[in-house]
């Protein structure tokens, strides 16, 4: 089994998280994981974004170039990634943010409105997990608990309070998905 | 066994450093590799040790020669640009005998270059670097893991052979994040080995210490060198490490170090499912290279590919290792990106 | 803050990189709008640093040439020396001016050395990520200070301009500061002086300017003006330090 993934979006839209909880979780679940950041001045311009392979064998290149999964949290991701998904893979992108639909036929696409369903539980920083919670339903990849377990190691102490907030938003994306 | 966390190559090749013993780091910033730096001055204070961000990458290596001849464990890190302001320290440090360890995440050059990963540092690595007939010894990691591992052999390797040490990796293998296992218990610098030969003040007990790189007599010159040279040769008789992958039955050879050793392997396993007899040879130290493993390889007949991030160095070593007793073909990326397994499946699968 | 009159001859249409609010836009402009009430576009050669403003010769409509990082008093020297009836400046950032590149300005500015240089201070490595500076605050929090800069291992803050001010090769040395528009007129002022220092041929010339990193500082941009304002300029003292009286209030 073998998964590469790219998470592509503003800064701030917390996509390196959204890589890192699924590369973490990966671990969790005993694959062999890696997650690979844009670095330096190129943050600048205001775009993020990350590789992810999740491998039960050694994971070779840390670098996606065709990615079997693409999160596209903004138009200007979407427009950069979407000829490089591989055939009969999927596309989640953030409906909030774009409003031109991908043009891939050969992929899954599945349109999240992260933004709105982020407002509707009451904090706008939760987008990323909505997001992610619409990964987990479509590809099964990982288990909500796999994600949790993670999201626990990696959020500073003072802020588990928001633990359940963010397993709600990962299962009203999971919803997203088996509403389709 | 011990528990999988996620980390950074720049950050694990630091807190590998400190289990290591470690306890002196001076460094200065420079993408890809402020994570180094960053990492050493949250940890080091709180455990004793120090941490200086120094002026320059002139006075970082500077102060390595100062805190590794005073018998310190001691460690600087860079990228290309700062490597290359390193030499002139490196090459005395080499020449006076003073163990110590240098990372480089090396980025794309030459001149200011840019921040994509690169190998394009490997000459500077394994032929010196400085002025002078010298050796680092060179390993390069393919794995966050291996940062950890290798890095702590670094500081054994130099200690045992009172010779500077090199980690080199890229801009990738910096910072990327994979699970890394703390395989053994941190060594407290206490136990290590003493250094007799250390300049730690007399103690009225024994004739004065002495760390120097100066021959000026033609005679002691060339003893210095004669004794440089008789230690390279053993070094190289006794430390040369590599990973052979499906090598046994292949005809083709890829020969591939670092990240781009990755890429060769995920190409390679796509190639062996269609039948292609062809196999991954991954020096681990580039100095010492394995030059008499690659002769046998092509003794027995195998014909080689060597793939890097530059304009084709370590394919020299290769040729030079092969005597022109099998074919030797290169495939090389110096735009900043990295080679794709696509494109390295498409080289190996023209070559049958 | 943005002057709403035209864009200066001496700067290039491309639009700037740097982040918002970040005062490096503010200072180019500056140093553009001199080189063109001086009418000497024609006649100058910038040199960039490594840094925030390793573009700065796509932002100035100039001759440039980019230097490694610190050196760019020393490749000004080169330029002048072969051109010395052209005009020469560096525009440095500290850890480029202050840090590596120290001896290369104490030793251009000892020379006596007739260029013009810009000195971007901002107190923090901008274009790495925020790690310390020469000159950052006793107590400031870095990357690579990140308990606050501690004194008492890592030393005070360098004041550039009264440190250059000791030796006998400067002509011209003040310090400015760009958080507010009363300052900004001076340091236009002070920028231009300079300019005409060496136009005059009198010696080595150097304006400090006081800068913003809202970006590395994690402040917004008018945080990072009031900030600025209330640490930067207690500690560094705006002033002109040395001054020949020779230059004349009019440009050539
Ligand atoms: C030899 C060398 N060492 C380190 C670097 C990395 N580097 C790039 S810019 C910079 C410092 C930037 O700080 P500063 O000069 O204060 O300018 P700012 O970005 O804040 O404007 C450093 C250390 C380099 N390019 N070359
Ligand atoms: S990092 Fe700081 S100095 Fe650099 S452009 Fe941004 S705000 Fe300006």
């Amino acid at each position: 089994m073998e998964l590469d993934a790219i998470f592509a979006g503003f800064g701030g839209q917390g996509v390196m998280l959204m890589g890192q909880l699924i590369a973490y979780g990966g671990m969790h679940a005993g694959l062999n994981v890696s997650w690979f950041p844009s670095y330096g001045p190129e943050m600048r311009g205001g775009t993020a974004n990350c590789s992810v392979v999740l491998s039960d064998g050694v994971v070779g290149s840390p670098v996606v170039a065709r990615p079997q999964v693409l999160v596209a949290m903004n138009k200007p991701s979407l427009e950069k990634f979407e000829a490089k998904v591989k055939p009969g893979g999927f596309i989640f992108y953030n409906a909030s943010l774009i409003d031109t639909k991908p043009t891939r036929t050969d992929v899954y696409v599945v349109p999240v409105h992260a933004n709105e369903i982020a407002a509707e539980l009451g904090n706008d920083k939760v987008g990323n997990m909505v997001m992610l919670g619409a990964i987990l339903a479509a590809t099964e990849i990982l288990s909500v608990d796999d994600i949790m377990v993670s999201l626990k190691k990696i959020l500073p102490e003072r802020r588990h309070h928001l633990l359940p907030l963010n397993e709600q938003a990962i299962r009203r994306g999971m919803e997203v998905v088996t509403a389709m | 066994m011990a528990e999988r966390v996620m980390m950074k190559g720049n950050e694990a090749v630091a807190e590998g450093a400190i289990r290591a013993g470690c306890r002196y780091f001076f460094g200065y910033p420079i993408t890809p590799q402020n994570e180094v730096p960053e990492y050493m001055s949250r940890r080091l204070p709180k455990i004793g040790g120090v941490f200086i961000q120094a002026e320059s990458e002139v006075s970082a290596i500077n102060m390595v020669y100062g805190a590794g001849g005073a018998g310190g464990r001691a460690m600087t890190s860079s990228s290309s640009p700062g490597i290359s302001l390193k030499q002139e320290g490196i090459s005395y440090i080499a020449t006076a005998e003073v163990p110590c360890v240098i990372v480089n995440m090396a980025r794309g050059g030459p001149g200011l270059g840019g921040l994509t990963p690169s190998q394009s540092d490997y000459f500077q690595a394994v032929k010196g670097g400085g002025h002078g007939d010298y050796h680092l010894i060179v390993l390069a990691p393919w794995s966050v893991q291996e940062m950890v591992d290798l890095v702590g052999l670094a500081f054994d390797l130099a200690d045992k052979y009172r010779n500077p040490a090199m980690i080199l990796g890229d801009a990738i293998l910096g910072q990327m994040m994979e699970p890394v296992t703390f395989k053994s218990e941190p060594i407290d610098p206490k136990d290590l080995p003493a250094k007799p030969w250390a300049t730690v003040g007399l103690s009225g007990e024994r004739k004065p210490n002495l760390i120097n790189s100066l021959g000026l007599l033609p005679e002691h010159l060339e003893s210095i060198n004669l004794r440089l040279q008789e230690k390279y040769k053993k070094i190289a008789e006794n430390e040369v490490r590599f990973e052979g992958t499906d090598v046994d039955d292949a005809d083709l050879v890829v020969v591939a170090y670092g990240t781009t050793s990755r890429v060769a392997k995920s190409a390679i396993d796509q190639a062996r499912k269609d039948g292609k007899k062809v196999g991954l040879f991954r020096p681990i130290t580039l100095w010492p290279f394995p030059t008499k493993q690659i002769q046998e390889l092509a003794a027995a007949g195998k014909r080689f590919l060597v793939v890097e991030m530059s304009a084709g160095q370590m394919v020299e070593d290769v040729r030079l290792a092969v005597n022109g007793e099998a074919s030797v073909e290169f495939f090389g990326k110096l735009n900043g990106a990295i080679p794709t397994v696509e494109e390295v499946y498409r080289e190996i699968m023209s070559r049958f | 803050m943005e002057q709403v009159f035209g864009r200066p001859k001496a700067l290039s249409e491309k639009r700037l990189h740097y982040c918002p609010g970040c005062t490096h836009g503010i200072i180019h402009r500056l140093v553009a709008e001199a080189i063109d009430d001086l009418g000497i576009q024609d006649k100058t050669i910038g040199v960039a640093p490594v840094g925030c403003a390793v573009l700065a010769y796509d932002y100035f409509n100039l001759d440039f040439q980019q230097a490694a990082h610190g050196r760019a008093p020393a490749v000004a020297t080169g330029i002048k020396r072969v051109l010395p009836d052209r005009f020469v400046f560096t525009y440095q950032g500290d850890g480029d001016l202050a840090s590596i590149g120290m001896a290369e300005i104490v030793h251009a500015a000892a020379r006596g050395e007739k260029i013009t240089v810009i000195f971007i201070n901002n107190a923090i490595y901008g274009m790495t990520g925020g790690q310390m500076a020469p000159t950052s605050l006793p107590g400031q929090k870095t990357t690579t200070s990140p308990y606050g800069r501690d004194i008492n291992t890592v030393g005070y803050p360098i004041r550039v301009a009264e440190m250059l001010t000791t030796l006998d090769g400067p002509a011209y040395i003040s310090r400015v500061s760009v958080h507010d528009p009363k300052h900004i007129n001076k340091a236009k002022e002070a920028i231009r002086k300079a300019f005409e220092v060496q136009i005059q041929g009198l010696g080595f010339s150097l304006v400090e300017v006081l800068s913003t990193c809202p970006t590395n500082w994690g402040l917004s941009p008018r945080e990072a003006l009031k900030w600025l304002e209330e640490n930067m300029i207690p500690y560094y003292p705006l002033g002109v330090f040395k001054s020949p009286e020779e230059v004349s209030k009019v440009g050539a």
